[in-house]
């Protein structure tokens, strides 16, 4: 083999992330693999929930602190919404593998739309849930 | 003209190491989480600022608990195999890949047998 005297350039990588155009159907679909992680994630808070319940007033307590906390609230909504979007997003999957809504009007469009309504289901959910604790439902 | 063997085409799964069973498992599962986690999304909500007294009552009921063992099970599976694409994906190192793919089982193993037990604990 022939030696290449010079020293190697910096050969062209395959493209990243960042070098695209964002669009819907890319968002959506990174946003599908993230609140899929964020739903693992959340499997740890299923768990110690129904792990407190069995355990009686005193494990119970602790967890109703840490869920009802600001802090415990945000992350509730962020699994609320990341179940209500893989949700969404999933039936889409699903529809896509029988060959449907592969247009790209029709992928982008619903791309917008799912990111829309897992957003209104999450905020309904939680404004539900805001209003019992008050009362408010009967 | 293909330069493959018939057996080489017979065996060459490429980098997955596997077949469509992933694949078909995954949606398997996605479908049966639909009505699952749509059951789950409302008995949580019927149980916000419950009292640990309520969440007894409720996976007293057979229906409840039955259904919740179903959405844990399918759950982590869906949970698992979603992981495992995701470690595919990105780490690269055998070593590290091994290791991510292990811990990847321990945790579904664990968060279920956790859950069920629980359950159980209620339940009977």
């Amino acid at each position: 083999m022939a030696d290449s005297p010079q020293p190697l350039k910096a050969r062209p990588l395959s493209p990243f992330v960042t070098i695209y155009k964002w669009s819907p159907t890319m968002a959506s679909s990174i946003t599908h693999r993230i609140t899929g992680m964020g739903l693992a994630l959340g499997t740890v808070f299923l768990a110690w929930w129904l792990i407190a319940s069995a355990n009686g007033p005193d494990s119970y307590g602790p967890f109703m602190t840490v869920a009802a906390h600001p802090i415990g609230q945000i992350v509730l909504f962020g699994f609320v919404w990341s179940l209500s979007f893989h949700l969404l997003n999933g039936i889409r999957h699903l529809a896509w593998d029988m060959g449907y809504g592969f247009a790209v009007p029709t992928a982008n469009g619903l791309s917008v739309v799912i990111f829309a309504l897992s957003i209104v289901l999450a905020v309904g959910v939680f404004a539900y849930a805001y209003a019992a604790q008050r009362g408010l439902v009967p | 003209m293909s330069l493959e063997t018939p057996m080489h085409r017979v065996q060459g799964f490429g980098s997955a190491h596997s077949g469509t069973q992933h694949f078909w498992r995954q949606r398997i599962t996605a479908v049966a989480l639909i009505p699952l986690s749509i059951w789950f999304g409302v008995s949580a909500l019927g149980l916000v600022g419950a009292r640990e007294t309520d969440v007894l009552n409720f996976f007293h009921h057979p229906w409840n608990a039955g259904l919740m063992g179903m959405f844990v099970v399918i759950m982590l599976i869906h949970m698992m195999i979603g992981l495992q694409s995701v470690i595919d994906d990105y780490v690269y190192t055998a070593g590290w890949k091994l290791v991510c793919l292990l811990l990847n089982r321990a945790f579904a193993l664990v968060i279920g047998v956790a859950c069920l037990l629980a359950l159980l604990q209620i339940a009977l």
